[in-house]
């Protein structure tokens, strides 16, 4: 009896992941009129201000690429927000919930196995925050001490691989979400966060005294950040492609990125005070998809 | 369904490679190793749960029904109330974050103890509430009798009143035995590294969903069914002829 019904759900799963097949997300959009939009809530770029309103960085460009396919399908198209998280965003590409997210998902390649991404419109440098007093400068201070790092991201991977080549010892904690961690860190159950540098940035400048916090050493790998839409939906991600090249050929991309980055902005008008980093502007100038293991092996090498 | 890779638990959890005796060794693991370590973590957190909502729960429940108590009656009511009224998971973070802050000695309290405490105290009011139920499930008379005969009130719960109570509660306790254990996966939102924490890390880095998933089942499966098995076996021992009937009918 239990051996059957095991069967069952087994094979209903098989039976979903069948269902992926084919999808043509452009022709649904130019039927329904709407687009659904995977937003982050908590992250450098893309959060919230309240009030069901989502801004950021990859906000505002996904809704000039929404503004584009608007123009490519002769139809004023309205955008509906979903709120997205690490864990719940590629079952949601697969099952067609959201027609593509812009947010913080870094294109990698165990990724790309069940997802597809447009261009890469953001290389971020994975960092460590931590308090400013903590006297903790580099990967190396990190011996003895506790780390918090966010469950269903990369950065878990890299401190274990660190942990082996450097020979540093640490406990890594796991926060739910961004927010999570960061409350761990505030609340000092956690000696220091690691994590993609904009989060950090956007965390800290969240933060009640963001003077506390610090973002110290050097990279500790890169993560190309892109759009993620469904793997079998090539006409989607040719129409992101083009939207995004339009933008950066034009320089409104790098408008976008001094608003987000350079300028204040909400909720505190502080600034991130983060300039365009050099793996950014050459993932700008030669648009690609190429995944982050692409660009570890240029690390090692270096 | 055919392109199911089960070897992805035997990779190693830094450098992916597929290890030989699918376990590793020193700091070097693999997935594998990591679930069962966090099965480990599940099993330890309800364990630990599981005996603080009994023990709390059982002294609770027998302070509801004391005869000449009022204050007693009160405080445990409240305790039921207050614990059964939040649910858990705003519980957990109040342990966690909350508590903390207003007493300062609890910072230096590992995660387990206070997601522990948490899941217990939980658990404590519905057991609380069903050891209430069983003891004034029985006849008047039971009390009367043991009055009758001399007893303390002590001696009264413990020779009279809650042999009887225990075996009219059994099922419900399995019952809650094996929602302690599936409870548990809250301890994920504290950071405790278990069952539920490693299926959302690991499939992550895997790209393996649904194998990870079906190993994370697979493992609560085994879990509850074994305090199940183990609860019903214990049931069975204690059970005397001609009081509570095998068939659930109840009463005497």
């Amino acid at each position: 009896m239990k051996k059957h019904l095991l069967v069952m759900a087994i094979a209903a799963i098989g039976a979903s992941g069948v269902y992926a097949q084919d999808a043509d997300a452009l022709a649904k959009i130019k039927s329904s009129g709407v687009v659904n939009l995977g937003v982050r809530d908590s992250s450098g770029l893309g959060f919230t201000v309240g009030g069901g309103k989502y801004v950021g960085f990859h906000t505002e460009m996904a809704e000039r690429i929404v503004n584009d396919l608007s123009k490519q399908l002769g139809k004023p198209l309205k955008i509906n927000y979903q709120v997205i998280t690490s864990q719940n965003r590629v079952p949601l590409v697969q099952n067609g919930t959201i027609d593509f997210e812009c947010g913080s998902t870094t294109n990698n390649a165990a990724r790309q196995k069940d997802a597809g991404f447009a261009y890469t419109t953001f290389v971020d440098e994975v960092r460590i925050a931590t308090k400013a007093n903590s006297g903790i400068k580099s990967i190396q201070d990190l011996n003895g001490k506790t780390i918090v790092t966010t469950t269903g991201t990369t950065s878990v991977q890299h401190m274990r691989r660190h942990e082996r080549a450097e020979k540093v010892d640490f406990k890594v904690v796991q926060g739910k979400d961004h927010a999570d961690s960061f409350l761990l860190l505030e609340s000092g159950r956690a000696d220091a966060f690691v994590m993609d540098g904009s989060i950090l940035a956007a965390n800290i400048a969240k933060a009640k005294n963001p003077k506390d916090f610090a973002i110290v050493g050097e990279a500790i790998s890169f993560e190309p950040i892109a759009c993620m839409l469904n793997k079998d939906d090539p006409k989607l991600k040719q129409a992101l492609n083009d939207s995004i090249k339009r933008q950066i050929k034009d320089g409104s991309l790098a408008k976008l990125y001094d608003k987000w980055f350079i300028q204040p902005i909400p909720p505190n008008n502080t600034s991130l005070n983060m300039p365009l980093n050099e793996s950014t502007k050459a993932a700008w100038a030669n648009p690609n998809d190429k995944p982050a293991e692409a660009y570890s092996s240029k690390l090692l090498s270096k | 369904m055919a392109n199911w890779d089960w070897q992805v638990f035997c990779k190693d959890t830094i450098d992916g490679e597929v290890v030989a005796n699918c376990w590793g060794s020193g700091k070097e693991i693999t997935y594998l190793h990591w679930m069962i370590e966090a099965w480990g973590w599940t099993v330890a957190v309800s364990l630990v749960g599981l005996v603080i909502a009994l023990v709390v729960g059982s002294l609770v429940g027998v302070m509801r029904t004391l005869p000449n108590s009022p204050w007693l009656v009160r405080f445990g009511n409240a305790w039921v109330e207050l614990f059964r009224n939040i649910p858990l998971l705003v519980q957990v973070f109040l342990w966690y974050f909350v508590l903390p802050k207003m007493i300062p000695v609890m910072k230096g309290f590992p995660p387990f103890v206070l997601v522990v405490c948490a899941l217990g105290f939980f658990t404590s009011a519905r057991i609380a509430e069903q050891v209430r139920s069983g003891i004034q499930a029985l006849p008047r008379g039971q009390r009367y009798a043991a009055m009758a005969v001399g007893f303390t009130t002590f001696q009264s719960y413990r020779y009279v009143i809650l042999p009887m109570a225990y075996r009219i509660i059994f099922p419900p306790l399995i019952s809650e035995s094996m929602n302690i254990f599936k409870n548990s996966a809250v301890a994920f939102a504290v950071s405790i590294p278990v069952l539920a924490q490693f299926y959302l890390q690991a499939g992550e880095e895997t790209g393996a969903q649904v194998e990870m998933f079906v190993g994370v089942t697979a493992l609560y499966i085994v879990s509850a069914l074994a305090v199940n098995r183990i609860m019903t076996a214990i049931e069975k021992r204690l059970r005397i002829p001609g009081f509570v009937a095998p068939g659930g009918t109840g009463g005497h």
